[in-house]
């Protein structure tokens, strides 16, 4: 008898089709990325820098990457236009061009694989890129991540209209490609990111009507809030959006008062906008790096789940980095691209043999407290919202069908003898998982991927089981990390030993034999393997 | 010092064979516990196609009994639907595929042969990548995290206990007999044990003597955007497994493996890989007119299989009142039935519906020591330097 090198239906010794090999590739053309990409090239390193902007028009009307919100003018569908602006808004992308980067706009990371102890298939780090053409596989033997950041959504009756929108989105939209729709916005959350991504606003010639503040007092810096207020911008702290009315889209933000419980009270006032600018929360974008299977961990110092890192920028996977947001936000970080910038030259210090070992930068500690904060948003906007609506906006679901953990409401399911099967009989005596609770009630199963519901649906479980946001687990990401078309999937060939021995599942005789025909003994020896086999 | 009440029978892994037997013990009057190291049904259990029709199986029979009734019997949603076509992309295919006919017509259930129009006909987003398929009048496709989460509720409706992140550390023993599962939390009493903890049956069994011989292996699926429901859901072929949920998403898995070394302790990391590439050509070949649809997550389980790929359902011959249960890959959809068999073994002491013998552990008394180098089920030098 032979005895096969290995199962033929196996991963094993079916190549991957790796279309390019590089030094060091780096995701994300912003602060961080750049000055990374610039200083690799500059140690004489072959540096891809990729970068997916600027998204196409139906990505962004997806919210993908961003909780664009349609708040993008119509100029946002001239592609040539956008990348014009896109290079323009950012001299430094000019630089790492000149320093022989080879940078790629309009080209998205969508998967980044590793080994790792249930993963031995991968010739190395593999990253998966895809523009609008292609979708290729490239090796590397440093990965630099600078994905950047994205903001929590927060729901309230009306928050689908067309205007509602995430702050980072609103900021790109209008600092970076003069594609900005609203004139008149709203702004909720007072911390420093609220509060540059008004005065950035404002710089870009909107109208900052109010900042919309659930806290008793601003929490963000006193000197920016000062020259906002010197702009004749209203700060309203102890208030929440009740609801936001307008035909086609946001033409109105009715606030209201919170009294000493969180609960919204007293008279509400309508403030005339076109839009408003979700910023109570800046997260830090891991999807890459969860996926990864970076570790990660709620970090309230960092802005939320960020990758947990050395003082070279190191992941817990060998050679990948990650740098800029999405290693960590905090308010002078925001203020001071050279923090983000610093990060990165620890990371390009570190791919070399004669690294040296250097002195952590530590983020300060926050100067509020983010859970409570973000608890008290969801608390006051959605779950004491005047009326239900769908926090899971792809999926549809509510607040309260994901704390009664209930089947989608697409199965009719009318069987209602028990309705005790809330989040607490779910529980146990764990932590409520999101993961578990996606899975029974869908919410962040949809084409967006859980950007702009995944914190509230975490803070909903936080709020329900009465613990903090840092207890509730991460959802998990997987790739692709941003939707693909099936129809790309063919550009990457595949191997064709791996074609040829391609079966449903197993690809054993012996599995499928029908129970009448299965012999008393069984031994590799006296096995029939041979002849052609289809998994059922 | 124990902190757990003991149960007539304790049950070891929260997986759907474990969370079944379970259910049709504790339906029956019998105090059931389950333990599960983790969260239920966060391996194989949850990350499978959903698939009903297993008709090379002793359990074939009650499987397609039962599940039409499941969502009556359990009092929860399974999403079950009946029936499934089966595409293939050549005549090499489809000549394999015609295995299923003949073992399903044996057992009294009819399929119908399908021409290209036929199956265009039937399957609205099928085109003419394909050359013909099977449409079986049995089987189908259930929500394997809804089924799952029936089973634990149901299972608790009538009185059994479930408890999570509790690790089983080993036993004890008294006069042949297991009497007490000890865990992390303490030791739990038993009067009869079931060992069904999928990739872990095999250390567990181990440490009572008997072996049931697995390796684990990872697997992938991908799924995509909703789409517009088809007339059946239960569609797959072209090399895949899987079916176009009742959300409409679809969702698929096939392709290969990849042996592993099972970590010790704790829940093994599953990652996916770029073969989600090549089971979305594949499924743009099923599917062409759904090649628009884009991908929105993949995802990877982590399974184990016997040396011959069927399923372990047997009661211990060291110690009489232990039930060893490994459903070698394919459990989802066997499991209401594989639950009621388990059940059976533990309180009647042998099945009374189905014959179980082709189950036996006893068929591997002459397997060769080194079956996972000889049948090539080696892990790779990459996991195995990283999981020393």
């Amino acid at each position: 008898m032979t005895i096969p090198a290995s199962d033929p239906k196996s991963v094993t010794g079916k190549p991957l089709a790796i279309e390019e090999s590089v030094d060091v590739l780096v995701v994300g053309a912003g602060p961080a990325g750049l000055e990374a990409a610039i200083g690799a090239a500059a140690r004489g390193l072959n540096v891809l820098l990729v970068d997916e902007n600027p998204v196409p028009f139906r990505t962004m009307g997806d919210d993908v990457p961003l909780h664009f919100g349609q708040g993008m003018t119509a100029s946002a569908r001239n592609r040539n236009a956008m990348m014009e602006a896109f290079v323009a808004s950012e001299p430094r992308i000019a630089e790492a061009f000149e320093a022989g980067v080879d940078l790629r706009l309009g080209t998205a990371c969508w998967g980044l694989y590793a080994n790792g102890p249930a993963l031995g298939w991968m010739p190395g780090l593999v990253a998966g890129l895809a523009d609008e053409e292609r979708s290729i596989l490239v090796q590397a033997r440093h990965v630099i991540l600078a994905c950047g950041r994205r903001d929590m959504g927060l729901g309230f009756p009306g928050w689908e209209k067309p205007g509602v929108m995430g702050a980072t989105a609103a900021l790109s939209l209008a600092t970076r490609y003069d594609a900005f729709g609203p004139r008149r916005v709203v702004i909720l959350g007072s911390g420093t990111e609220a509060l540059t991504t008004a005065l950035a606003l404002r710089e870009a010639g909107v109208t900052i009507a109010a900042i919309v503040e659930q806290a008793s007092r601003p929490i963000g810096d006193a000197d920016l809030l000062a020259s906002l207020t010197a702009g004749g911008a209203e700060i309203l702290t102890g208030h929440v959006v009740r609801e936001t009315t307008g035909r086609d889209g946001v033409e109105v933000a009715l606030i209201a008062t919170l009294d000493g419980e969180g609960k919204p009270a007293g008279d509400e006032r309508a403030i005339a906008c076109d839009g408003i600018v979700l910023a109570v929360g800046a997260t830090p974008v891991i999807d890459l790096i969860d996926a990864a299977g970076c570790k990660v961990a709620f970090q309230a110092e960092r802005g939320g789940y960020a990758p947990v890192l050395d003082a070279s920028q190191r992941t817990s996977l060998a050679n990948v980095f990650a740098i800029g947001d999405c290693a960590g936000i905090w308010g002078n970080k925001t203020r001071d691209r050279a923090i983000a910038e610093a990060e990165a030259a620890r990371a390009v210090a570190a791919l070399g043999e004669d690294a040296a070992e250097l002195a952590a930068a530590v983020p300060p500690a926050p100067d509020y407290d983010i859970s409570a904060y973000r608890l008290a948003w969801v608390r006051a906007s959605v779950i004491e919202a005047r009326a239900e609506f769908h926090v899971c906006q792809c999926e549809e679901v509510t607040a309260r069908e994901i704390l009664e953990i209930r089947p989608p409401r697409y199965l009719d399911w009318r069987n209602e003898r028990r309705n005790d099967r809330s989040l607490s009989a779910l529980l146990g005596e764990g932590p409520p998982n999101p993961d578990q609770v996606k899975r029974l009630t869908r919410a962040g199963m949809g084409p967006c991927q859980g950007r702009r519901c995944r914190e509230q649906v975490a803070a909903l479980l936080a709020l329900g089981a009465a613990q903090p946001l840092s207890a509730i687990p991460l959802a998990g990401y997987r790739a692709p990390v941003r939707p693909m078309l099936l129809a790309m999937t063919a550009h990457v060939p595949e191997a064709p030993e791996q074609a040829e021995h391609w079966d449903t599942w197993f690809g054993m005789h012996a599995q499928w034999v029908p129970f009448w025909e299965v012999p008393a003994r069984y031994t590799v020896a006296t096995n029939d393997a041979t002849g052609p086999v289809a998994s059922e | 010092m124990s902190e757990i009440k003991g149960a007539s029978v304790v049950i070891v892994g929260g997986g759907v064979t474990g969370l079944s037997a379970g259910w049709w013990l504790a339906r029956g009057g019998v105090d059931v516990l389950v333990l599960e190291k983790g969260l239920i049904g966060w391996e194989a259990s949850g990350r499978n196609g959903g698939g009903c029709s297993h008709h090379h199986s002793p359990l074939f029979a009650e499987e397609q009994r039962l599940w039409p009734i499941m969502d009556d019997l359990l009092g929860y949603p399974t999403e079950f639907r009946g029936e499934r076509v089966r595409l293939a992309s050549s005549e090499h295919q489809m000549a394999l595929y015609g295995r299923a006919l003949r073992n399903a017509e044996r057992q009294g259930f009819q399929s119908q042969v399908l021409d290209l129009k036929q199956a265009k006909e039937l399957v609205p987003l099928a085109g003419d990548t394909v050359v013909g398929g099977y449409h079986y009048k049995f089987g189908g496709h259930a929500n394997p995290h809804r089924t799952l989460q029936g089973y634990a509720w149901a299972m608790q409706d009538h009185g059994g206990r479930l408890l999570q992140h509790t690790t089983v550390t080993g036993f004890r023993t008294e006069g042949g007999r297991v009497i007490a599962v000890e865990t992390d939390r303490g030791e739990v009493g038993c009067d009869s044990l079931v060992l069904a903890a999928g990739p872990q049956t095999g250390r567990l069994s181990a440490m009572l003597g008997q072996e049931v011989p697995v390796q684990s292996a990872r697997c992938e699926m991908i799924v995509t955007e909703p789409l517009p429901l088809m007339p059946l859901g239960g569609v797959d072929g072209c090399g895949l497994y899987g079916r176009q949920t009742l959300r409409g998403n679809l969702a698929y898995g096939g392709g290969p493996h990849e042996w592993l070394a099972l970590a010790e302790e704790g829940t093994p990391g599953k990652p996916t890989t770029p073969l989600m590439l090549h089971m979305g050509k594949r499924l743009a070949q099923l599917l062409p007119k759904a090649a628009h649809a884009r991908i929105i997550r993949s995802w990877a389980g982590v399974i184990e299989n016997t040396p011959d790929g069927r399923p372990v359902i047997d009661r211990l011959a060291s110690q009489a009142n232990v039930v060893v249960a490994t459903l070698s890959s394919v459990g989802f959809g066997l499991s209401p039935a594989s639950g009621r068999a388990i059940r059976d073994l533990v309180v009647d002491g042998v099945c009374g519906f189905a014959d179980l013998s082709s189950f036996r552990l006893a068929r591997f008394a002459e397997l060769e020591p080194n079956w996972r180098e000889l049948q090539g089920w080696q892990v790779t030098a990459a996991t195995e330097s990283l999981a020393a």
